[in-house]
């Protein structure tokens, strides 16, 4: 059960969790329509987000569009 | 240049892509998505900025959608970065996020001012021309500093008229015409715009476009401070084509100096 920050807190996700885990457990749309990740401050490509696990302590970034600038 | 009543205002090209307005959105300081959605109608821009933040549950609505359906542009921009390796990757998120190889690249370098970091934001925009990105750097009125980022390959150079959100318009307009005068890429005038007759100037300058959005996000009514900004980049873009007359230190009378009745 590793321990992840998703956003600047800490979660507990289930052992073999992926990067699809951590973005659906940080209330993104179900479609990660209009998001990006970064773990560890590297982009994960959408393409990988169900393959990467996760591991204990890793930091997991997941963005999205808002009003700015 | 002919200038007819049902003229449009000639096509911005940016890269290989043409705007039919030359007023940019930013959408930050909007009190809702209503109220942004308006003033994006009102304000006629093809283009709108967004920012790239943590996803945050409890937040309602679609920026994106009210963007898509004003017909908006999406640029992503990398506001909040310091450093050129955090904008490359905020870059980066945005291109995943977002599928747009177009970014607004912004690398702050101080807090209070908000004023851009020259070495750290041509570094972030080497690398990410290199990478294949279409940058639209956000940069000081620096007509040298212009010049690198140019010749880095950015698709524009967006100099700042004053401070992010300072509303305190042009203050260096010599460095702007500098900037116009040897730019071979559309120059867009970021930031300081504080009320019409601030993006009138710049585009009478020879900006290609003005870019902002706390001028209208955080006037009293957004709707018609938009409306106004319209107006003011469409004026002084006729203005600039139509040609000024110079400027003199006397009078000169616009009435036949002959054929002057004697009445005493």
């Amino acid at each position: 059960m590793p321990t992840v920050a998703i956003n600047g807190s800490d979660r507990e996700l289930p052992a073999g969790a992926t990067v699809a885990d951590a973005v659906r457990a940080s209330g993104a749309p179900e479609d990660g329509r209009g998001v990006a990740v970064a773990l560890g401050g590297e982009v994960v490509p959408r393409a990988g987000w169900a393959v990467r696990e996760l591991a204990e302590g890793e930091q997991v970034e997941v963005l999205h569009a808002v009003q700015g600038g | 240049m002919r200038f007819r009543e049902d003229d449009r205002v000639s096509a911005l090209r940016i890269a290989d892509r043409d705007f039919g307005s030359r007023l940019i959105m930013g959408t930050g300081g909007f009190r809702n998505l209503d109220a942004l959605g308006r003033a994006v109608a009102a304000s006629g821009a093809e283009m709108a900025t967004v920012a790239m933040r943590r996803v945050d549950a409890s937040s309602r609505g679609s920026l994106l959608g009210v963007l898509e359906e004003h017909g908006c542009f999406v640029l992503p921009n990398t506001a909040g970065c310091f450093t050129a390796r955090d904008a490359v990757t905020t870059a980066r998120l945005a291109r995943e996020a977002l599928g747009t190889h177009w970014v607004k690249l912004e690398v702050i370098g101080d807090d209070r001012t908000l004023l851009p970091d020259a070495p750290e934001l041509l570094a972030a925009a080497e690398e990410l021309v290199a990478d294949g990105f279409t940058v639209l750097p956000y940069t000081t009125d620096d007509p040298v500093l212009a010049r690198r980022l140019e010749d880095a390959g950015c698709a524009a150079v967006m100099p700042l008229g004053s401070p992010i959100g300072s509303g305190q318009g042009i203050l260096n307009p010599y460095n702007l015409r500098l900037i116009v005068e040897h730019a071979g890429v559309p120059v867009i005038l970021d930031a300081g715009i504080g009320t019409a007759s601030d993006a009138a100037l710049a585009m009478e300058a020879g900006c290609d476009a003005v870019l902002l959005a706390s001028a209208v996000s955080r006037a009293e009514d957004p709707g018609a401070m938009a409306v106004a900004m319209r107006k003011a980049v469409e004026a002084g873009y006729e203005a600039r084509a139509a040609g000024r007359i110079p400027r003199r230190d006397y009078g000169r009378a616009s009435s036949p100096a002959e054929g002057v009745a004697e009445l005493t």
